[in-house]
């Protein structure tokens, strides 16, 4: 099967992406138009008008003259068409046609800008251009995309990847998106670390700020303040493994133990994941706050004086535990449930005691999930910025430090950029601590052999202590959760207390009216650009994080490891950077993306696919090789492999990365806050101007609201793609399914 | 840098012409709370029949934003927000010059504001510096009512006093401005130390301390005073205080955005928020700034302005880059290392 179809000579993919290239360069707007979704300009003088015309009828009417090279890196590739893909020419064309078309149209895109040229000594050396371009529209973006593809193929003809075009493809796609959308940003937002002020490039300013006693000061030692990057690093290891530890606990609840309550214990971990920022920090501070309820408590019973202990590490350790217990719990229970029974029946059938198979055998096999889920909670907790800024007291964090060394009273991108520095060796560096630890083992336990154990309970000495935890962990949980939706149904959060639905109404009040319903509360707008952006954004999400997951644990590749550290990168870097440096490279052309919603869905799927990156890693490294390797002999490509064997199998990462992406979608403060504009306002960035304007009640509403709608969506999505059977008993009585 | 400026103002002088050609709409950025800027969006719109798109950020964040895009800028008009940020956009070029008709309506003190950023900005309402306290928590410590300055920094007061820090809060940067110039340069500092020994917390921002006062987090909150009055109005027991020393002053400003694209409709509400009409929409959303324009009138919960010993604050010399990075450094230094 696989000779014949090397050997035919027409080449139904190379033609699609050649005809989409001539579309892209012929028939569609070349320059972007204002509103991505909206099709005026079909009536608007297209094509004709400068402001729509495809890149053909600009060169056809002389402007825009320097697309024109891009016609023959168009028309080069109709050569390829009639020859065998072994044939030498046939790659060499493709890879010229489409390193020429894609090189001209990165070159011509930074070179020439709003204001003509965009490098001086371009201007010295040609003259003044008296001609200027806006940023890419559909038609390029078409185009380019045609440009690259034609390019893979090429590459894959020449051999690569046993001359896999799905795979190389996947691989030339993924490094184009996370160049354009990770490195190029962060590359220029870190070059300000270098600037001095009078705009000149210097290694001193560097050095100055990156040695600074605020940010390496071990002053807590004796009494007085530790440097911000010592506090970010103590407190993101502690959650990291006080979040993995409890996940391990509710993991093993859920899945190795007789407790009857599962499903509400499940429901309950996913509540911290859907809350909107600031609401679990608020919630805090009426518990255990100077004034709250169970501080107050406390005072009038036992005569305790009311201090402000929450405010600082304390009160920020409680809170990110609360908030990141349910990522770890969610990367976990795909582990643990994927770990093979048939190892721990081996085990208990060589006579080893139930602790000894847990500790000997289930424990080490869930090592790649443990590594994630610290990871992941690391991670979480360094770029975390809600809750430092609520509950941080004088304990200050690099996140928020670099929030307010951007907004604050000393406008200091240098020192931001030198804190993001710090705060991306820290990440990286648990990166490769947790590559070390994994090792070279192998932690496959599902292959395509027969296997359909049930996993045994946890020893009764463990499950004891598992229970009781997760219990008590459980009952915090829901209490805080109480507290939330008691603080939107209250006249004045903690002040006048009697009940009311005021809030709501002003929030989410409508009118039945001639010709619909009018939307007339102060949320709706809000809200609905939330929920359409989230929508866009998941799915997108999920599709890049398991392709790449699938490349990174089912391919070989040179370069393999420094792809894996891009798609990782947008993560470990917080979202501050991310708006700040968003906004500096897509503010002008080539991309120019700034004021529209296409900029939060960019930034939602880079900043979210790691997380899909991570649920595709720990679930595809279960999977036995064999089972590709058995599709690939049965004579399907690696497409169909991917689609028919590992996606089935891979549906609670699939819906892990949806559900992760959709709600972090819609619960996103740091970076959202400088992207959002007039038109696309989002939910949370409303709901912190309430909580400034002190409309406690109006924000909890909302929130709570919020809380409800995401609760609906994820129940949804579990329905609709449900659970992976992986071949294994649901109970004695029954048989395999 | 020369060529640069140049770049930018034929840049300018392209997008006002381009401008011209669709002058019905305005990107109004806006750094007042959220119900206000809704407000006078909305009223504009209704007024001129132009298409107003509002952003809602903390002048911090504008600032940062309307930098982050001047090389392509989105914004047309900036208005509210403390003074500084708009004195330092006006500092940077990144605000555009811009002489209203309706001056000769404004009080003295707006028009000094325009004056000392080479008209790129005005004032539009001006809001006293002092504190505010949670009568309960005052109550239930037995703690002396303050009344001044010099109280704060009194030992019983430890661990019950909450201002912003200055690096990150223009409010605070206010507050430290104006000991320097109410006690002098040495004394401010040494009442800036005395008063460290008391503080419990630097927040980030600078309204949080009288928000903590009100949710009866904390005790004493050093913020501008229109921010008390609106926490004691809200229904929280808080107590506002005009410090008998005397006290600084912030002024709330507005600016046009240099290469603005719609610079006729920026120009339009720039008049537009300068008459007494469009001030007195603040009594409407409880905003007890003072207004600018001498015809306007101003809340009757407002803390009375001509009852508080004002200084003679010295915009142009704490406003600029130089002196307030000259002083965040020293008060970095010498105070906040200081162990409480």
């Amino acid at each position: 099967m696989r000779t014949l179809t090397s050997e035919r000579t027409t080449h139904p993919v190379l033609i699609f992406w050649i005809i989409a290239g001539w579309v892209g360069f012929f028939i569609l707007p070349w320059y972007g138009i204002e509103e991505f979704f909206s099709f005026e300009w079909l009536v608007d003088g297209y094509p004709f008008d400068e402001d729509y015309a495809p890149a053909g009828f600009l060169i056809a009417q002389g402007e825009k003259l320097w697309l024109a090279p891009m016609i023959l890196a168009l028309v080069a590739p109709l050569a390829a068409l009639g020859r065998l893909k072994t044939d030498p020419l046939y790659a060499k064309i493709l890879i010229g046609a489409g390193a020429l078309g894609f090189g001209w149209m990165i070159l011509q895109g930074f070179a020439i800008g709003i204001r003509g040229w965009n490098f001086e000594w371009a201007a010295a050396l040609y003259g003044d251009l008296g001609d200027r371009q806006f940023g890419m529209g559909y038609g390029a973006l078409i185009c380019a995309s045609a440009f690259l593809f034609i390019f893979t193929q090429g590459i894959a003809a020449r051999g690569a990847i046993n001359g896999d075009v799905f795979v190389v493809s996947s691989i030339g796609g993924v490094i184009v998106i996370v160049s354009a959308f990770v490195f190029f940003p962060i590359a220029k937002m870190l070059t300000a670390a270098f600037i001095t002020e009078d705009g000149g490039y210097s290694l001193g300013v560097f050095a100055s700020k990156f040695f600074d006693d605020r940010l390496w000061g071990l002053g807590c030692l004796s009494g007085g303040r530790c440097g911000v990057a010592l506090n970010s690093l103590f407190l993101a290891i502690l959650v990291g493994f006080i979040t993995t530890a409890l996940g391990l606990v509710f993991a093993l609840v859920v899945t190795r133990s007789g407790f009857r309550y599962k499903k509400l214990l499940r429901a309950l971990t996913v509540l911290p994941i859907i809350t909107p920022p600031f609401v679990i920090g608020l919630a805090l501070i009426l518990l255990f706050g100077l004034s709250g309820s169970v501080t107050v408590f406390f005072a009038d019973a036992f005569g305790i004086q009311p201090t402000r202990w929450l405010y600082g590490l304390p009160g920020i350790l409680i809170a990110q535990t609360l908030a990141f217990t349910p990522i770890a719990f969610l990367v976990l229970i795909g582990v643990v449930e994927g770990v093979s029974p048939s190892m721990e029946e081996a085990a208990q059938t060589l006579r080893a005691s139930k602790w000894q198979v847990f500790k000997t055998v289930s424990l080490p096999l869930m090592r790649p999930g443990l590594a994630n889920a610290f990871l992941l909670g690391f991670i979480e907790s360094m770029a975390d910025f809600g809750n430092p800024l609520v509950l941080g007291g004088n304990f200050d964090v690099l996140s928020t430090e670099i929030f307010f060394a951007i907004v604050g009273a000393q406008y200091d991108q240098g020192k931001a950029a030198v804190l993001a520095m710090v705060l991306l060796c820290f990440t990286l560096a648990a990166f490769y601590a947790q590559r070390f630890w994994l090792g070279k083992k192998s932690y496959t336990t599902v292959s395509g052999k027969g296997d359909s154990g049930v996993h045994p309970h946890m020893p009764r000495a463990l499950s004891i202590p598992v229970l009781a935890l997760a219990m008590l962990w459980a009952a915090f949980t829901g209490i805080v959760y109480l507290m939330i939706f008691y603080g939107s149904v209250v006249e004045l959060w903690g002040v006048n207390n009697t009940l009311t639905f005021k809030h709501y109404v002003t929030a989410f009040s409508f009118r039945l009216e001639e010709g619909g319903i009018r939307w007339s509360g102060a949320a709706w707008d809000s809200f609905w650009t939330t929920l359409k952006i989230a929508a866009i954004a998941a799915p997108l999400t999920a599709v890049v994080g398991l392709i790449t997951a699938y490349l990174l644990t089912r391919q070989t590749f040179a370069g393999k490891n420094a792809f894996e550290f891009g798609t990782m990168l947008s993560f470990a870097i917080p979202g501050t950077v991310i708006g700040v440096s968003y906004i500096l490279a897509f503010n002008v052309p080539p991309i120019e993306i700034t004021g529209t919603g296409i900029i939060l869905v960019v930034s939602f799927i880079f900043r979210n696919m790691p997380v899909g990156v991570r649920a595709g890693i720990a679930s595809m490294s279960q999977l036995d090789k064999s089972l590709d390797e058995s599709s690939l002999t049965l004579g399907a490509n690696s497409w169909q492999t991917f689609r028919r064997i590992i996606l089935p199998l891979l549906r609670p990462a699939i819906l892990a990365a949806l559900v992760y992406s959709f709600v972090r979608a819609m619960t996103a403060i740091s970076a959202v806050i400088f992207l959002v504009s007039a038109e696309y306002d989002m939910a949370t960035s409303y709901i912190i101007g309430r909580v400034e304007n002190n409309d406690y009640g109006l924000a909890i509403a909302y929130s709570t609201t919020l809380i409800f709608v995401m609760l609906s969506v994820v129940l949804t999505m579990q329905l609709i793609i449900g659970r992976t059977k992986i071949g294994r008993r649901m109970s004695q009585s029954r048989t395999n399914v | 840098m020369n060529l640069k400026s140049l770049l930018g103002v034929s840049a300018f002088a392209l997008m006002t012409a381009t401008g011209a050609a669709q002058a019905d709409k305005l990107t109004f950025y806006c750094s007042a709370q959220e119900d206000w800027c809704q407000l006078m969006a909305n009223s504009f719109q209704d007024a001129t029949g132009i298409d107003v798109a509002m952003t809602r950020k903390s002048s911090g964040e504008t600032f940062a934003q309307i930098k982050a895009e001047s090389s392509n800028p989105k914004g047309d008009v900036w208005w509210g927000g403390t003074g500084d940020p708009h004195l330092q956009a006006a500092e940077e070029g990144l605000t555009a010059e811009y002489i209203s008709p309706m001056r000769d309506q404004l009080h003295p003190w707006a028009i000094a504001q325009a004056e000392s950023a080479g008209n790129k900005t005005i004032g539009i309402y001006s809001g006293a510096l002092g504190y505010g306290y949670n009568t309960d928590l005052l109550a239930a410590n037995n703690l002396p009512e303050p009344t001044s300055w010099e109280d704060l920094t009194k030992p019983e007061y430890k661990g019950h006093v909450q201002m912003a820090n200055p690096n990150s809060s223009g409010t605070a940067y206010t507050t430290l401005a104006t000991m320097m110039q109410l006690f002098g340069e040495d004394d401010g500092f040494e009442f800036m130390k005395k008063l460290h020994k008391n503080i419990n917390q630097y927040t980030k921002s600078g309204s949080a301390p009288i928000k903590a006062a009100g949710r009866g987090e904390n005790t004493i909150g050093i913020v501008f005073m229109h921010d008390a009055v609106k926490q004691a109005v809200s229904g929280f027991p808080v107590k506002v205080v005009a410090p008998a020393e005397g006290t600084g002053y912030e002024i709330g400003s507005m600016s046009i955005i240099n290469g603005a694209r719609n610079m006729d409709s920026a120009k339009k509400f720039y008049d537009w928020a300068l008459s007494a009409e469009a001030q007195n929409l603040a009594l409407q959303v409880n905003a007890f700034q003072v207004p600018s324009n001498t015809g306007a009138e101003t809340s009757p919960s407002a803390p009375d302005m001509s009852s508080i010993k004002l200084i003679d604050y010295d915009f142009k010399k704490y406003g600029s880059s130089d002196e307030r990075k000259r002083l965040l450094k020293k008060w970095d230094d010498e105070v906040s290392t200081l162990p409480q």
